[in-house]
């Protein structure tokens, strides 16, 4: 009996394995890897940096090269007010943009869950269409609509509404486009599930104890939606911080946003400990928002929430 | 005593005016007209599916009515929005806002009148301690019992002190035991605070233990309106007197009219019974007999004049303080009696098989036409 429960038991311990040894091999050891070359020098060799370790010598091989790791990679992060533009740059492109989604996904999310339980497959499928078109090429039609002569100014021109064809290429705007457009799903359908679970009687309710329909969008559906918007925040958030095709393609080449500046020094500089110093020093801004989400939901949790 | 609806001269507090309500082509509510008084503990009684709940609902302001009219107090209803009805509902599912405290719930009514905080808070107390909730003003819905969530969405929906209180399955989900202590407390609720309280129930045991008025409905019509005690007694059709407890009924034609009650001649033989004055010599009827109010013997009775058939006992159910016999008459007809165990020990059980003489009164059954 106990060795029958022994022996599932480490089968169920096997199967709980395998999302960390996935997480292993495929997060940590690449990441302990870019950190160990964020450490190290650079050097005109392939691959261009000094390698630290030397496995065969054993010990002492370890011990001398601890002795030859340096921080100097991440005091050129902070001496060079390039990074730190580029950092800002993308947190607020990331921040602006996310907000923007939040906008524009919550409305598409809420008439999504409130259409009639018929259509909603088909809106759902509709949300998820572009996907089927690859996003290099969505990028491309954008670079054709905004550019001088492209579909938008034409049709600013015939409306009447400028009379010269401003310039949306190479301009923050057309990367905020370029984002809001590529990443709406993310935003929508995470507040989508929240909004269709929820129970309607709720706002019944609500309306029986004296709150008309607007009100209780604000203290009931809205309130209740936040675990949605919150995660769809955080899905958009991270990967938009760290964007290189969209700023690439539509943005101007004055502010790089840091997934830029990091190409940058891996391909045109071939700086490969810089370039990792910078994903280092990324990786640890986008864990603070999620570390802070998590308290917050352990928090909420803890107070019986 | 207290009976309103008796009164010509007393004012509905709610009053239904031809009221229907159809979905698509199912009709939910047919033409119902309904008056309940202030004061009342009025019960909905009907199978699932018989409009009750959307009759609730209409009154609610959740549902419009496609017909007829609904009247507060004399006023309009109609066309007023839920949320400035003076009615409030509590909801079978209770619908407490899980992103809400107890305390929230409970306040969130008063906070939409924004009163000032300090009487909000002073309220909220009040309402908690009546349904004994004090401890758990700062739990989430989530992490209370059944049982204490219904005590939720009871205060939530108490404390606007609505003129009307709409009560929509409120017990369901309660087991048996607590729910019948909570009709009880229901009740003493009621009478204290003097309000009126519209129940939904599918569940007739209820409805005869809290209301002081029962609306039976089925397919969206109200079939009787009346006392608990008249309902039971003397329903108008056999559809109500088979919902409502048990009965035995037997088909017949009317021979005569007489002053000790109507003839009816039926495969039972001769029965005799207390009839409406609309019956008339011919006409198909049906006997109504409750089965606590048929003695069954070993011996036929020795005086005359009561109703009495012979049989066999064809099955026996014992529940502990009744004992339920099925008896098979000689011409095939299956009736039921109900007989209390009164003592513990009886010196001549009645039997399977035995053979036994059913009698009853001729007030104790009724002519049912319909």
């Amino acid at each position: 009996m106990s060795k029958l429960e022994a022996q599932r038991s480490w089968g169920e311990r096997l199967i709980l394995l395998v999302p960390y040894l996935w997480l292993a091999a495929f997060f940590l050891v690449p990441f302990l890897i870019v950190l160990k070359i964020s450490l190290s020098h650079t050097a005109v060799a392939q691959p261009p940096y000094t390698p630290v370790f030397d496995v065969a010598a054993g010990w002492s091989g370890v011990i001398r090269a601890l002795s030859t790791l340096s921080l100097e990679n991440y005091a050129l992060l902070g001496s060079d007010s390039l990074y730190l533009a580029s950092y800002i740059k993308s947190l607020e492109i990331a921040a602006g943009s996310t907000l923007l989604l939040l906008l524009i996904g919550f409305p598409i999310a809420y008439g999504m869950a409130r259409a009639p339980r018929r259509w909603q497959p088909v809106v759902f499928v509709l949300v998820v269409l572009p996907f089927w078109t690859s996003f290099l090429i969505r990028i491309y039609a954008w670079i054709n609509i905004l550019q001088r002569d492209g579909l938008l100014n034409q049709l600013l021109l015939a409306l009447r509404i400028v009379d010269e064809p401003p310039a949306w290429l190479s301009t923050d705007t057309a990367v905020y486009i370029g984002i809001v457009y590529s990443y709406l799903p993310f935003m929508v359908l995470p507040i989508y599930a929240t909004l269709e679970k929820m129970d309607e009687t709720l706002l019944e309710a609500a309306a029986d104890l004296g709150c008309p329909n607007w009100k209780a969008f604000w203290l009931v559906t809205l309130p209740l939606s936040r675990p949605g918007m919150v995660a769809g925040a955080l899905l958009c958030f991270i990967p938009i911080v760290g964007e290189f095709v969209i700023p690439d393609l539509l943005g101007s080449s004055q502010t790089m946003m840091i997934g830029q500046t990091l190409w940058a020094e891996f391909f045109a500089n071939r700086d490969w400990p810089v370039a990792s110093a910078v994903a280092v020093v990324l990786l640890c801004l986008l864990v603070v928002p999620i570390v802070i989400y998590e308290q917050v939901q352990t928090r909420d949790l803890a107070r019986g929430g | 005593m207290f009976a309103p609806w008796a009164d010509p001269a007393a004012r509905p507090l709610v009053r239904f005016d031809g009221v229907s309500k159809r979905f698509g082509t199912a009709t939910a509510v047919e033409r119902v007209s309904l008056d309940i008084f202030s004061g009342e503990f009025f019960a909905l009684l009907g199978p699932s599916g018989c409009g009750k709940t959307t009759l609730l609902r209409l009154l609610a302001g959740l549902e419009m009515p496609d017909d007829g009219r609904i009247l507060l107090d004399g006023a309009e209803l109609t066309t007023v929005p839920p949320y400035r009805r003076p009615i409030n509902l509590m909801f079978q599912s209770y619908a407490l806002f899980p992103h809400l405290t107890v305390e929230g719930n409970v306040a969130f009514g008063l906070k939409q009148e924004a009163l000032p905080k300090a009487e909000i808070a002073s309220r909220v107390d009040e309402m908690l301690a009546l349904v004994r909730l004090e401890g758990f003003a700062k739990r989430k819905p989530q992490h209370l019992s059944g049982g204490q969530r219904q005590r939720v969405a009871l205060a939530r929906s108490l404390i606007k002190r609505p003129r009307v209180l709409l009560l929509d399955e409120p017990l369901a989900a309660l087991d048996k035991k607590l729910r019948s202590e909570t009709q009880f407390e229901l009740m003493q609720l009621q009478e204290s605070l003097g309000l009126t309280f519209v129940i939904v129930t599918h569940d007739q045991q209820e409805a005869m233990t809290v209301a002081g008025r029962i609306a039976v409905m089925d397919h969206g019509r109200l079939v009787q309106v009346a006392t608990p005690q008249e309902i039971y007694e003397r329903p108008t059709s056999r559809w109500v007197a088979d919902f409502i407890g048990e009965i035995n009924l037997i088909e017949g034609s009317v021979i005569e009219m007489g002053r000790s009650g109507t003839v009816v001649a039926s495969a039972a033989g001769r029965l005799r019974a207390l009839s409406p004055a609309d019956v008339k010599a011919g006409d198909v009827v049906w006997v109504a007999l409750r089965p606590e109010k048929v003695r069954i013997a070993h011996e036929p009775p020795p005086v005359e004049g009561e109703n009495c058939v012979a049989g066999q006992v064809a099955d026996i159910g014992y529940l502990g303080d009744l004992s339920i016999y099925k008896v098979r008459l000689d011409n095939g007809i299956i009736m039921k009696t109900a007989v209390a165990n009164v003592t513990r020990l009886v010196e001549r059980p009645i039997n399977w098989d035995d053979r036994v003489w059913l009698t009853w009164s001729s007030e104790a059954a009724m002519v049912l036409t319909r």
